[in-house]
């Protein structure tokens, strides 16, 4: 039993020690660079130990900016995403010909690249002194005002965001859900069937059900996946995002690291750990409900 | 209810121009009468399944009719017929207790035909009282045995009084003592109910057990209907023959000469009536009689004890298969010895066949 358990944890080793490496180590480095305060990288000093630059952190109007966005992001793309998903997978799996021509079309945005589409993105929205954009001239034809969803206001900025977001975290959705759709026994739908199950109750009462492991998986990831938002942000708005005012927690931390006003791991350290503690909170709370409402 | 089958047809388009439209179910004939048990028997494939498929409504058929009592119900949807379905893996829903389970159907219903709720919980447990699972309705059919599943996915049929209970492999998923208990059960509650079961098996001791009336099915084609025992001591060909019974039925290739039926050189049988000529000989296992001076011999493999009968396994030049097996009472096993073995037939478990048609050739026992 000892001898087999030693084996054990020999086969473990690698794992462990690349995880250890670069997982748990950095961790708890940051962990320690979060409360030192003032430290400095290239000399590797620092004057004190203590919660300042937490506090820092909360009070920077950039930070706090960046959690509003990224909260936005998160409620509005989080069920947005999935909802539609799930309707577009309904209606996949609902028709015969041409299925895995429309599955392949749906999933195509999965495999293109975060900043091609938002040059796409950017070709849409974007006013230049040329041309107001493809979004903008539609608008203009159905006799609206132009915006400008690139530089203009907060509101058009952040509506391009959960727009971009969404259609990016489509495709792995709509393929989880529609394999999802499609493993659920079609002996449950014949027996409903046969009882003249109304179709919104067959949906309710049996799809729904069936499925719901799989979409509070997608809830939970898409609210990490949303929470780490960053390269959406850059693809659209560039890389100065404070500026923009369109900045994430992740950008946030990326310029206290490594941006034009960077140089501060301390901070950037505080911030990133005030986004696990988020992350980690809602999680638990996901898995919470999760237990309650998905059973078997 | 009774139940009739007219003319049934169901042809499923080929896949590739490169193959032939499959028939499943071919000019099926049949009026089941009200209140018996049906047992539908064939081997895989054989268009059993499709036919209670088309009973039930979710697949319709090429051509034919089908009525319910006096009704065409041919071109009725599913839903409208009034028919219970029992599926082969029972589809009861694993999110939804026993109780809600058995509901499901009755909260389907809609307007006038809608029961109140203590109505239908009423319905419900009377159900689950029928099949014995009235202390089990607040479950998850995960936690239950393949036999309870069993049971609630027959309360869930029966739950809306169907005129007609569909029982699709009813047994397959249980092992072979809960099978033996669960076709009694089936047979009980068929006779407490008094509904018109059809049911599916590949099963042919299920089958003949349970069943008022027996169809065997091959291909598509229906071979013989009939009372379970009459078609085993009767079979209309050599197919209905070999498919009933265990041990199987023995097959030899064998010749009648002057209405006396040869298997190899030895004339084993006395055969009044038949022409001569080459046919297939059929003997069930228990027409065998140990006989020290019988005529018909063959090379002793091995004797096995099975409890109350002693099967004797030997091999024939003309066998079909791989060896033949009769019984015999064990209390004779003593007398088997040496290296043949000797028997006399029983005519009434000897059937000829045609050759070439395999349909069975009669002659006057």
């Amino acid at each position: 039993m000892k001898k087999n358990s030693l084996k054990g944890w020999l086969y473990l080793l690698p794992a462990m020690l690349f995880l250890g490496c670069f997982m748990v180590y950095p961790l708890i480095d940051v962990l320690i660079y979060s409360f030192e305060e003032g430290y400095n990288s290239a000399s590797q000093t620092y004057f004190g130990v203590g919660l300042y630059n937490y506090s820092y952190v909360l009070r920077d109007p950039y930070f706090l900016q960046a959690v509003k966005n990224t909260f936005l992001l998160v409620i509005i793309t989080v069920p947005l995403s999935t909802g539609i998903a799930l309707l577009i997978s309904l209606g996949l799996n609902a028709i015969k010909p041409l299925k895995n021509l429309f599955q392949t079309i749906y999933f195509l945005p999965y495999v293109t690249n975060t900043l091609a589409v938002g040059l796409v993105f950017m070709i849409l929205f974007k006013k230049t002194a040329y041309t107001d954009g493809l979004v903008n001239l539609l608008i203009q034809a159905f006799g609206g005002s132009s915006v400008d969803f690139i530089d203009g206001p907060y509101w058009a900025k952040m509506f391009v965001l959960c727009f971009y977001t969404i259609w990016v975290v489509m495709p792995f959705k709509i393929l989880i859900l529609t394999s999802a759709l499609a493993s659920v026994n079609p002996d449950y739908y014949r027996a409903a069937r046969m009882d003249a199950t109304g179709s919104f109750r067959v949906f309710h009462k049996i799809t729904l059900p069936m499925i719901s492991p799989m979409i509070f998986y997608l809830i939970i990831t898409g609210f990490i996946g949303a929470f780490k938002a960053y390269s959406d942000a850059i693809a659209l708005f560039g890389t100065d995002l404070n500026a923009a005012g369109m900045n994430t927690i992740v950008g946030y931390v990326y310029d206290m690291l490594y941006g034009n006003s960077g140089g501060y791991p301390s901070y950037a350290s505080a911030a990133a750990l005030i986004l696990f503690a988020i992350v980690l909170t809602i999680t638990c709370v996901n898995l919470l409900i999760s237990r309650r409402r998905v059973h078997y | 209810m009774k139940v009739v089958l007219q003319n049934l047809t169901k042809r499923f388009p080929a896949r590739s121009k490169k193959e032939k439209d499959v028939i499943a179910v071919n000019d099926f004939n049949f009026e089941i009468p009200d209140g018996k048990l049906i047992g539908l028997l064939g081997p895989s494939g054989c268009g059993k399944s499709t036919t209670l498929n088309l009973i039930s409504g979710l697949e319709a058929p090429t051509s034919g009719h089908i009525f319910f009592g006096e009704d065409d119900v041919t071109r009725l949807p599913p839903e409208m017929r009034g028919v219970g379905l029992v599926f082969q893996n029972y589809a009861l829903y694993p999110h939804l207790t026993v109780l809600e389970n058995i509901l499901f159907p009755l909260q389907n219903l809609k307007g006038k035909d809608r029961p109140g709720k203590e109505e239908m919980l009423e319905k419900a447990r009377e159900a689950a009282k029928l099949v014995q699972i009235d202390g089990l309705l607040e479950r998850r059919p995960g936690e239950m045995s393949g036999g309870q599943q069993q049971r609630v996915a027959i309360a869930r049929a029966l739950v809306k009084r169907p005129k007609v209970l569909l029982l699709d492999e009813p047994l397959s998923n249980l092992d072979a003592r809960l099978r033996l208990q669960t076709r009694e059960e089936i047979r009980r509650i068929q006779q407490e109910t008094g509904i018109t079961t059809i049911f599916v098996t590949h099963d042919q001791d299920e089958a003949m057990s349970i069943s008022d009336m027996i169809v065997v099915m091959k291909a598509g084609v229906v071979q013989q209907i009939g009372q379970p025992q009459d078609v085993y001591d009767d079979p209309v060909n050599l197919f209905v023959a070999t498919f009933l019974g265990t041990p199987p039925i023995n097959v030899f290739d064998a010749s009648v000469r002057s209405e006396r039926l040869f298997i190899g050189e030895e004339p084993v049988l006395p055969v009044p009536g038949v022409k001569d000529g080459q046919v297939v000989a059929a003997i069930r296992p228990e027409g065998f009689v140990l006989d020290e001076k019988g005529p018909f011999s063959l090379e002793l493999r091995r004797v096995e004890v099975m409890g109350r009968d002693t099967s004797v396994v030997s091999v024939h030049p003309a066998m079909r298969g791989v060896t033949v097996r009769s019984i015999i009472p064990s209390r004779q096993k003593g007398a088997v010895g040496g290296n043949r073995v000797r028997f006399s037939l029983l005519s009434e478990k000897v059937f000829l066949f045609d050759r070439e048609t395999e349909a069975r050739i009669r002659f006057d026992a």
